[in-house]
C-alpha cells in the first residue's frame, strides 16, 4: 500500500526529471530565435528583417515547416519529402561550398523557385521584400546564423562550347564518378543505390530523373547544374564534387547529362549523330 | 484551456457575465492573434498548403491565389496531375451559410391595403444557397471546374462547368477555357467579402436601367462560351478574351447572338505596401430584343441589338490596407432602353440609348488572416435616360456595405467564418408608386466550407 502510494510521485518526478532536457532544449531554441528577430537578409538593394517576414511565414509557410521552423508544421505528416527544418541551418540550394551557409540570394531564389518534385511551390507572386523579408525570417530559426557567416560563392567559369569530345568526357565522368549508381545508367534515377537512399532526416529520398524534366531542384540553367554538383546538395545523398572534379570537367558533365533531358539541345543534338549508349556500370578491366 | 466560472448558488449574475465577457475577449483576442486562414479545402487537401495561402482572407484571392488560378489551379511542381494523388481524394468542397437575417423595405405595393405602399420588415433564421464545388486537374494542364449549386430551397443548377487547357505551347500565355464561367474579373463576385440580401453582389455587375430589357448584360453573371487568356508567370501581368453567348449563361435559351469580354491588368510590386494592380475591360456585343415562340415556348432569339459596358479598376494596398476601385460606363441600344422588339415596331418618340456611369470602393482592412473588416460604398448614375420624359435620375443607386468576417480557428482542412454585415440600397424612383425605394439588409451568419 505504502509502496504503491510512493509509485505515483516516484514516477512524476522522474518523468519531470528525464522530461527536463528536453523542454530545456525546447525553450533554448525558442529563446534563441526570439533573440534572433533583428535578423536582416540583403538581396541587391533589398534589406529584408525577420520582424517584418514573420507574417508572410505565418500566412504561407507555416503549415508545412512550423512555427518553430523545425519543419513540424500541421501538414508535414502527409508529405513526401518533408519540409526543410530551418532549425538545422542546411540548406540543398547553394552557390556556397558544402557544409557551409548559402548566400541570402540563394534562399531568396529558392522561395522564388521552388523545389520541383516537392510540395514546395514557386513564390513569385509574392512581393520581391515579402521574399526578402522571409530570407530573414527563416534565418532566425537557425543558431548557425549567430556565428557562421554564409560561404564565399564558387567560383564558376565561363561556360565553354559544347562539342562531341566534350561529352564523350562527361560521360566518362558519369561513369567514373559512379553517378549512375543513383541515377542509373540512363539517368532516370533508378540505380542500384536508388531504393535505399535517405537524407539527413532518415527521410527516404529519391535521386532525380533527367528524362523528367528540363530543369533541377535548385534551377535550370546549365550554370545551376553546374553548381548542384561543384557544391553538392547539403542534407541529402548527392555530395558536393569540387575536390575531386576540376571546372572543365564539370562542364564535361553539365553538357552530357543535358542529352538525357527532354528538351531540344545542341548536347542533345550531338549525343544523337554520336549514337551514345548508355553508361556500362561494370565495364572491363583496364577501362574506366 | 477551461475557464473556471463559479457555479455556487451565491455568484451573482453580473458577476458570471463580466467572467464570460473577459473570457470571451480573451478567446478572441487569442484566435484571432494566431496563423493562417481557410480556403477551398478540396485544394488546401491537394497541396497540403494552408488556406491563407491563396486566400488574404477566405474567399478572396491573394496574389499567389490568383497566380494558382492562372495556372489552371496548379502549382506547376510537377505533383499537379490527379495521379499523385492518393486515390481516395476527392476534389469537392461544399460551402453553405446557415443565418439569422433581416430584410427592410420602405415601400412594398401590398394587395392587403388596396396596393397602397408600406415598409415591410422580416427577419429569421435562414440557408444560404449551397455550392458544390468540385475543381482541379484532370491530367497536367487540364483544369476543371464544376459547381453544382443550389438556391435555399434546393433547386440546382450549374453554376460552373467548364474544361480548361494550360500554357498550350508550354507558355503560360496561352490558355483556353470552354464551357460556363465566371467572366475574367479580377474584383470577383463570385469570390466576394459580402453576403447578404442587399449587399451580396456588385450593383454595376447587375445593373439594368428603369425600363430596359436587356438582361444579357451581367458582368456578375457566369456565362456560356470560350475563353483565351494568358498571364506572365507571377502573373503580374494578364489577359483574357472571351467569345459568348448572349444567353446570359442559360442553358436552353436559343440565342444566335455573341458577345465579347475582354480584359487587361498591369500589377506593379510596391515594397513593403504591397502588389497593386490596375486594369481595363469591355463587355460588349448583341442580344436578342425578342424571342420567336411555339406554343409559348422560345424558339429563337431574334432582333439583336447591341451594349456594351467598359470601365477600368484597381487594387491598392496600403500593408493591411487595402482599396478596390471599380468604374464603369454603360450603353444599351435604345430598343433595350425602352424594351421595344426590333420587329418591325417603331420606337417610341424620343427614344435615345440609354447611358450610365458608376463606380465603387471597396476597403478592406486584414487584421491578420482571421479577423478582416470591410465596407464598400457603391454608385450609379444615370447620364441619359431612354425617354426624355423620365426624370434624369431615374433608377440611380446609391449602395452602402460593411462588416467584418472573423475566422475563429485555423485549419487547413475546412474554412469557417462568423459573417456579419449590414447593407443598405437606395434607389430612385423604382418603388411601385415611383418613389424612392430604399431596401436594406442585416446578416450574421456562419459560413463554411469543406
Amino acid at each position: 500500500m505504502h509502496m504503491k502510494s510512493m509509485k505515483g510521485p516516484l514516477f512524476m518526478s522522474m518523468t519531470v526529471l528525464l522530461a527536463l532536457p528536453v523542454v530545456s532544449a525546447a525553450q533554448t531554441t525558442e529563446d534563441q530565435q526570439r533573440q534572433q528577430m533583428g535578423m536582416e537578409s540583403h538581396v541587391g538593394k533589398l534589406t529584408g528583417r525577420a520582424k517584418d517576414g514573420q507574417k508572410a511565414y505565418e500566412r504561407y509557410c507555416i503549415g508545412c515547416h512550423g512555427a518553430l521552423g523545425d519543419g513540424t508544421g500541421e501538414n508535414a505528416q502527409w508529405m513526401e519529402p518533408r519540409p526543410r527544418n530551418f532549425t538545422r541551418g542546411v540548406f540543398r540550394c547553394r552557390s556556397t561550398p558544402t557544409g557551409t551557409l548559402p548566400t541570402d540570394e540563394d534562399v531568396y531564389d529558392t522561395i522564388a523557385r521552388g523545389l520541383l518534385d516537392s510540395n514546395m511551390p514557386q513564390w513569385r507572386p509574392l512581393s520581391k521584400q515579402e521574399r526578402a523579408d522571409l530570407v530573414a525570417y527563416v534565418k532566425h530559426f537557425s543558431t548557425r546564423y549567430a556565428t557562421e557567416k554564409p560561404g564565399a560563392p564558387i567560383e564558376i567559369p565561363a561556360e565553354p562550347e559544347v562539342t562531341a569530345d566534350r561529352i564523350k568526357a562527361g560521360q566518362a565522368s558519369f561513369q567514373r564518378l559512379q553517378c549512375w549508381k543513383c541515377h542509373g545508367v540512363e539517368g532516370r534515377g533508378n540505380g542500384p543505390s536508388a531504393d535505399s537512399l535517405t537524407d539527413d532526416q532518415n527521410m527516404p529520398i529519391k535521386p532525380f530523373n533527367f528524362h523528367d524534366e528540363n530543369s533541377f531542384k535548385c534551377g535550370s540553367s546549365d550554370r545551376d547544374l553546374y553548381k548542384i554538383f561543384m557544391t553538392g546538395l547539403d542534407g541529402s545523398p548527392m555530395p558536393s564534387y569540387a575536390d575531386t572534379v576540376k571546372p572543365d570537367e564539370a562542364w564535361n558533365l553539365v553538357f552530357y547529362l543535358r542529352t538525357m533531358q527532354p528538351m531540344h539541345s545542341k548536347a542533345k543534338t550531338i549525343a544523337k549523330q554520336l549514337g551514345l549508349k548508355p553508361v556500362n556500370p561494370e565495364p572491363a578491366d583496364g577501362q574506366d | 484551456m477551461r475557464m473556471g466560472i463559479p457555479r455556487q448558488p451565491s455568484c451573482c449574475l453580473s458577476l458570471v457575465g463580466s467572467v464570460l465577457s473577459i473570457a470571451l475577449v480573451v478567446l478572441t483576442l487569442e484566435l484571432a492573434g494566431s496563423s493562417s486562414s481557410s480556403a477551398i479545402p478540396a485544394f488546401a487537401r491537394k497541396y497540403d498548403l494552408p488556406c491563407s495561402a491563396c486566400h488574404e482572407a477566405w474567399p478572396k484571392l491573394n496574389t499567389f491565389g490568383q497566380t494558382f488560378k492562372d495556372n489552371g489551379y496548379q502549382l506547376m511542381n510537377k505533383h499537379d496531375s490527379p495521379i499523385w494523388q492518393n486515390p481516395s481524394y476527392w476534389p469537392v468542397t461544399f460551402r453553405i451559410t446557415p443565418n439569422f437575417h433581416r430584410e427592410s423595405t420602405n415601400r412594398v405595393a401590398i394587395d392587403q391595403a388596396g396596393g397602397a405602399e408600406q415598409k415591410v420588415t422580416n427577419q429569421g433564421f435562414d440557408l444560404s444557397g449551397l455550392d458544390i464545388l468540385t475543381g482541379g486537374t484532370l491530367y497536367n494542364n487540364i483544369s476543371f471546374l464544376v459547381t453544382p449549386s443550389a438556391d435555399n430551397t434546393g433547386a440546382f443548377h450549374f453554376e460552373s462547368a467548364w474544361v480548361r487547357f494550360d500554357n498550350l505551347a508550354k507558355s503560360p500565355w496561352l490558355n483556353v477555357k470552354a464551357g460556363k464561367f465566371e467572366l475574367d474579373n479580377i474584383i470577383s463576385e463570385k469570390r466576394m467579402m459580402t453576403l447578404s440580401n442587399k449587399g451580396g453582389s456588385f450593383q454595376l455587375y447587375h445593373f439594368v436601367p428603369v425600363g430596359d430589357s436587356n438582361t444579357f448584360a451581367q458582368i456578375g453573371d457566369n456565362q456560356l462560351g470560350v475563353e483565351l487568356s494568358g498571364h506572365s508567370l507571377d502573373s503580374r501581368r494578364r489577359y483574357s478574351v472571351a467569345v459568348l453567348s448572349s444567353n446570359d449563361g442559360n442553358v436552353n435559351l436559343p440565342s444566335n447572338s455573341y458577345s465579347t469580354f475582354v480584359t487587361a491588368s498591369q500589377a506593379f510590386d510596391t515594397g513593403k505596401l504591397g502588389v497593386d494592380r490596375v486594369g481595363v475591360y469591355l463587355f460588349a456585343g448583341e442580344a436578342p430584343t425578342f424571342s420567336l415562340t411555339s406554343g409559348s415556348t422560345p424558339v429563337v432569339g431574334r432582333g439583336n441589338k447591341s451594349f456594351h459596358r467598359e470601365g477600368a479598376f484597381g487594387l491598392f494596398y496600403l500593408k493591411k490596407l487595402d482599396f478596390t476601385l471599380y468604374y464603369q460606363h454603360g450603353w444599351d441600344s435604345a430598343f433595350f432602353g425602352t424594351s421595344t422588339p426590333a420587329d418591325g415596331t417603331p420606337l417610341p418618340t424620343g427614344a435615345q440609348a440609354p447611358t450610365w456611369n458608376g463606380g465603387f470602393i471597396e476597403t478592406h482592412y486584414t487584421l491578420n488572416p482571421q479577423l478582416f473588416f470591410l465596407q464598400r460604398s457603391e454608385w450609379v448614375r444615370m447620364s441619359r435616360q431612354a425617354l426624355a420624359t423620365n426624370p434624369s435620375n431615374l433608377g440611380d443607386i446609391d449602395a452602402y456595405t460593411a462588416g467584418f468576417r472573423w475566422y475563429p480557428f485555423m485549419f487547413s482542412r475546412a474554412g469557417f467564418a462568423f459573417h456579419n454585415e449590414y447593407s443598405i440600397v437606395r434607389q430612385k424612383g423604382t418603388s411601385p408608386a415611383g418613389l424612392n425605394l430604399t431596401a436594406s439588409s442585416v446578416l450574421f451568419g456562419f459560413d463554411f466550407a469543406f
